[in-house]
């Protein structure tokens, strides 16, 4: 039994399609989700969910930051902002890295959740310009992506 | 009985009208599909967010560290209305119906002794409020000359807010906006922000909710998702109040441009009456000048 995915930013529903595995950006290192996985709520960072059917991955779309809810059944995941790699700039994503170079620099660093935010901010930026710069990953095609 | 040539401009006057309502109404119909898309495609997020939150919230209900924007100060002194607008008018009701629920709120707050801030989004509010309300306004926000709102607005102010309830400015936040229910109709809702209201679940029933593993940790998570969530429900608030903001628009310029119509009608039928009535008085004058001589 696949896993129901679905991958959802706050302008709209991007994904929603069985798969078999995906793999998701955790904050703390990749985590692939299986069917039957063990429930569990994750931040994001900035990376590259990517889709696989079979042993193969199906295509890739770059997340920067949010959330993930998993379930045995399901995953979804909560983009704060999701990217087609065809759609990722190398020099949008320099001018993000530059801003929150930036703002890294002003923020108070006494100030927990501002300076967490702020280095959040900073390393989505910093994969968002590598990603830009390596080969990209295929996009998703087929059923169930909108 | 007004002249010939006064009927023949006022008719063309109310004509001009008509069309510019008429042009209006279809410029509404065709915003308010592109606004409709637009909050409905931001309902999926909203869903899961909620759920999820649930979730989190559950887990940690009961601790006493929890973060504010959960549960709040712990008074309920001082309120911060949100009352969300358009910044155009000629769409009916629409604004004075939000301007209106806002300050019966903010009269019954007072009334029990709480202090009421207020904060604008949209122009029209504002200038509602300004009359009565003036001292109590700590903000506004304008959309005026945008073409669509984006989520980035809404973070924006839900930032503004956040820093507030940090600064201790305020208890309970609640907002208040045209629910946009159908073409027709807009609902004025009040809804609670901070604290976030959340579904109770009966005592006892605890269901899956432990099984859930949090990676950081669930303190961690709820906040980076509590200030997500308050940004959410204001964007879909704001994407709300857009649609129905067309969708008022349209029903009052479909009214309008009816309404040029009968007076067109009317203008018209005075205007031909008036004309026999001059051809026959001046075939009168002829008939009894001959007969006359």
């Amino acid at each position: 039994m696949p896993v129901a995915l679905e991958i959802v930013s706050p302008e709209r529903l991007l994904i929603s399609r069985p798969v078999e595995m995906v793999v998701v950006p955790a904050e703390e290192g990749d985590l692939g989700v299986l069917p039957g996985h063990a429930p569990m709520i994750v931040t994001l960072r900035g990376g590259f969910a990517t889709l696989y059917e079979g042993a193969a991955p199906i295509g890739s779309l770059f997340i920067a930051g949010g959330f993930a809810e998993i379930t045995p059944e399901r995953c979804t995941v909560l983009a704060d902002e999701v990217f087609r790699p065809d759609q990722l700039s190398k020099s949008a994503a320099e001018e993000r890295l530059y801003a929150a170079d930036v703002a890294w620099e002003a923020v108070d660093k006494m100030d927990v959740a501002a300076r967490d935010a702020a280095l959040a901010e900073l390393q989505i930026a910093r994969a968002m310009s590598a990603a830009a710069e390596a080969p990209l990953p295929q996009p998703i095609a087929g059923p169930g992506v909108m | 009985m007004p002249s010939l040539k006064a009927l023949r401009i006022r008719i063309n006057s109310v004509r001009s009208t008509q069309k510019i309502t008429s042009a209006m109404k279809m410029v509404a119909a065709s915003k308010l599909r592109r606004a409709q898309a637009q909050a409905e495609a931001a309902r999926p997020y909203a869903e899961r967010m909620e759920r999820m939150l649930t979730e989190l919230a559950l887990s940690v209900a009961g601790s006493t560290a929890a973060p504010r924007l959960l549960i709040g100060t712990g008074s309920e002194a001082t309120h911060l209305i949100v009352a969300v607008t358009a910044d155009r008018g000629l769409c009916g009701a629409f604004n004075s119906n939000v301007g209106r629920a806002m300050r019966a709120l903010a009269r019954k707050l007072e009334a029990e002794g709480r202090k009421v801030k207020i904060l604008a989004v949209g122009r029209k509010g504002r200038d509602f409020l300004r009359r009565e309300f003036a001292d109590r306004i700590v903000g506004e926000v304008s959309f005026a000359g945008r073409r669509r709102i984006e989520f980035a607005d809404a973070a924006a102010i839900a930032e503004q807010i956040g820093a507030m309830l940090q600064a201790g400015e305020f208890d309970v936040c609640t907002i208040v906006y045209n629910r946009f229910r159908s073409v027709m109709s807009q609902v004025t809702t009040e809804s609670r922000l901070i604290p976030a209201p959340l579904p109770k679940t009966p005592p006892g029933e605890t269901g899956p909710v432990a099984s859930y593993e949090f990676e950081p940790d669930q303190e961690d998570i709820l906040a980076r998702l509590l200030p997500r969530n308050l940004a959410i429900q204001l964007y879909r608030a704001l994407l709300e109040s857009a649609a129905g903001e067309q969708g008022a628009r349209m029903t009052a310029m479909d009214s309008a441009t009816r309404n040029a119509g009968d007076m067109i009608n009317r203008l018209t039928l005075n205007y031909n009456r008036t004309r026999q009535a001059n051809i026959t008085k001046e075939l009168i004058e002829i008939i009894s000048g001959a007969e006359a001589l």
